[in-house]
């Protein structure tokens, strides 16, 4: 068990920074999401905790001990790879067991734990395999036992899912979940699906080049985004937004707040449009609904219109999000919120 | 429909034709001709007066004592040049493996390839120039720096070794290339599973080094101590087998036998072939389970 802790760090490749003045708390047995577009320094951050590849300046912190000078295998961290990782030239057994072997774990207390990690994961029949006889998702069982038979006080992957097919993952997800629960170890996940990163956090850590966004529950996050970026990166399809035509300030509303009509209704926000595209995805529709200054995506849980459609969209006041100039959210109780709504209003109106 | 059936059979046949061809020409054909060759007088001026003798050229050859005694040198010849050489190659690999710099990188690799590309008969001369006793640099570096300087190759008791001295300093940065290739193939991100299992450096070595880049060795074994049975141009040139038949090595045995006695000579191209393919048979035997292949 153990929190990590970022202070003030910075971390450049030559002379490129990728990420700068960094404050982050991880909290001691939590499953934590990291996540973000490519290339925003994610598995740069996972990579600072492990110790691979040290930070340029500032502090990493593991259970309030700066482990700057300490040795990745002495930080009590397990990483699972983005690619695995597993060595190639050892069978599954003693991929598992390098970790202990070099811990100096005794013999029939290997012998146990690996039998045990390994029914947990369901490689008991594979033990005395080597890696290249093994599909994608047993490797990726190896990498994840590897990982937890070391019992780390911090679990960190990268993206371990990225490989394996649609159902695979689904079922995959559900086996971490549980077994976070299992061990109540810190968990820190990286990935740039937000499906997953809503679906597994308790917190979610929502990056863009190299700096937090913000850093909530997937509710929160969902709910109150505090900025443009987030807003336009959760949620699929992602909220709908659009500069407003004053002070240089935007509004928006998710796809599921509006209600599509064939007649005008008297909701706060109206506009007419004709639908472009729908998307019909099972329970759910998404259409693409297009005007002369906006176009939106709107989801729909019934089916009623058709492409070429004229339709109106309407969206109650009470699911508008503002943004300001800066892009970040204007609280319902801020100075600006009540103009802008009534802006919006008169806008559209005419 | 049944001519198109036979073409199909024969088509691989036919194409593999021409290198079959080629291979039966020229290695099938001479080494048959060779075994032949073993088993006769032969009679340089007059091909009508050879005449076939049986195993009388073996009976000679396994009573002679200069055939032991060029067989022991070659076996350790090829001992020392194979485990020094690969053992230096590594180490130069595993030291340019671990340097960051580019320049300093490519600069390295040449230098230690360059051996290579010389003709071996220019540097036997040059080494030989070298261990001149009386005006050569290395003695008097070694007297530099305080230590007896050595005969090198004009004593029974340095010549091999000056010899091996040559061989490894031809072939290690040819072998150590071949070996950082396969270091660098060695993806990164194992090393760092490995620094997170807590391996000491000597373990990740010992336990993913080594595996990873043994097919690599296990070719150089091979391919090293072949070339190494079949030693011949830097004894011809550095000491003509000598002195007192101190370097004299099976190929070179052979060469001084090539036109007063072709049959045993050619007894004796059997017998080191024969020993050839006998090591290399073991190796596979002995190394083919520890070899990891991808
Ligand atoms: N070794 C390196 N040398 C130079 N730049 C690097 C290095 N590693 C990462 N970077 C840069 O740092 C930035 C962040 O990289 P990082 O790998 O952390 O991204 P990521 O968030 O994990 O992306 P992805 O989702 O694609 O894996 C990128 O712009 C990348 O080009
Ligand atoms: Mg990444």
């Amino acid at each position: 068990m153990a929190s990590i802790e970022f202070k003030k760090v910075t971390k450049s490749f030559g002379d490129s920074t990728v990420i700068e003045d960094l404050d982050l708390m991880i909290e001691d047995g939590k499953f934590t999401v990291l996540v973000g577009p490519s290339g925003c320094g994610k598995t740069t951050l996972l990579r600072m905790i492990a110790g691979l590849d040290p930070q340029t300046s500032g502090a990493v912190l593991i259970d309030g001990k700066d482990v700057s000078h300490t040795a990745p295998g002495q930080r009590g961290v397990a990483l699972v790879f983005q690619n695995y990782a597993i060595y190639p030239t050892m069978s599954v057994r003693e991929n598992i067991e390098f970790g202990l072997k070099n811990n100096k774990v005794s013999k029939e207390e290997r012998k146990e734990l690996v039998e045990s990690i390994s029914a947990t994961v369901g490689l008991s029949d594979y033990l005395d395999r080597k890696p290249s006889t093994l599909s994608g998702g047993q490797r990726q069982r190896v990498a994840l036992a590897r990982a937890m038979v070391k019992k780390p006080a911090v679990f960190l992957m990268d993206e371990p899912l990225s490989n394996l097919d649609a159902k695979l993952r689904v079922h995959m997800r559900i086996e971490l979940i549980e077994l976070h629960k299992k061990l109540g170890s810190t968990f820190v996940y990286v990935t740039h699906d937000q499906v997953e990163a809503m679906s597994m956090a308790d917190t979610i850590v929502l990056m863009n080049k190299g700096e937090i966004q913000q850093e909530a529950s997937p509710d929160t996050i969902y709910r109150e985004p505090n900025n443009l970026f987030t807003a336009q990166f959760v949620g699929v399809p992602p909220m709908n937004t659009a500069p407003l035509g004053k002070d240089g300030a935007s509004f928006g509303f998710r796809p599921e707040s509006a209600a599509l009509t064939r007649s005008a209704t008297d909701a706060w926000f109206q506009y007419k449009g004709v639908i472009m595209t729908r998307e019909m995805l099972g329970s759910e529709t998404i259409y693409h609904v297009k005007g002369d200054r906006y176009t939106f995506m709107i989801k729909c849980y019934e089916d009623l219109f058709a492409v070429d459609e004229p339709v109106y969209v309407g969206v109650p006041a009470d699911k508008l999000f503002f943004f300001g100039a800066d892009e970040k959210r204007i609280a319902k109780n801020a100075p600006g919120y009540q103009a802008y709504l009534d802006w919006l209003r008169r806008q559209v109106d005419e | 429909m049944n001519r198109r059936k036979i073409w199909e059979t024969l088509r691989p046949y036919v194409m593999i034709l021409p290198a079959m061809l080629a291979i039966l020409c020229f290695v099938i054909y001479p080494v048959f001709y060779l075994l032949k060759l073993s088993f006769y007088k032969y009679n340089l001026l007059n091909k009508a007066k050879s005449k076939f003798v049986g195993v009388d050229n073996y009976e000679q050859l396994f009573a002679k004592d200069e055939f032991y005694t060029a067989l022991t040198n070659t076996v350790w010849y090829t001992i020392a040049t194979v485990s020094l050489t690969m053992l230096i190659a590594l180490l130069l690999a595993l030291w340019i493996n671990q340097k960051k710099g580019k320049k300093i990188n490519a600069l390295l690799q040449a230098g230690i390839f360059t051996p290579h590309i010389i003709s071996i008969v220019s540097i036997a001369l040059v080494w030989m120039l070298l261990m001149d006793p009386n005006h050569g640099i290395l003695n008097f570096l070694l007297k530099l720096v305080g230590l007896p300087p050595s005969k090198w190759l004009q004593s029974s008791s340095t010549s091999m070794m000056s010899v091996i001295l040559v061989s490894i300093w031809h072939g290690v940065g040819y072998y150590a290339l071949i070996i950082l290739a396969a270091l660098k193939s060695v993806p990164p991100t194992i090393y760092e599973a490995a620094a997170l299992d807590n391996a000491s450096r000597f373990k990740t070595f010992y336990k993913i080094t080594l595996p990873m880049i043994s097919p690599q060795l296990f070719f150089i074994l091979i391919i090293m101590t072949i070339g190494s049975f079949k030693v011949f141009d830097t004894v011809r040139i550095m000491t003509g087998g000598g002195p007192n038949n101190s370097t004299s090595t099976l190929v070179y045995h052979i060469y001084e036998y090539r036109s007063n006695n072709l049959g045993y000579a050619s007894a004796t191209g059997i017998v080191l072939m024969v020993i050839i393919a006998i090591l290399t048979f073991v190796y596979f035997r002995m190394l083919s389970k520890k070899i990891h292949y991808q």
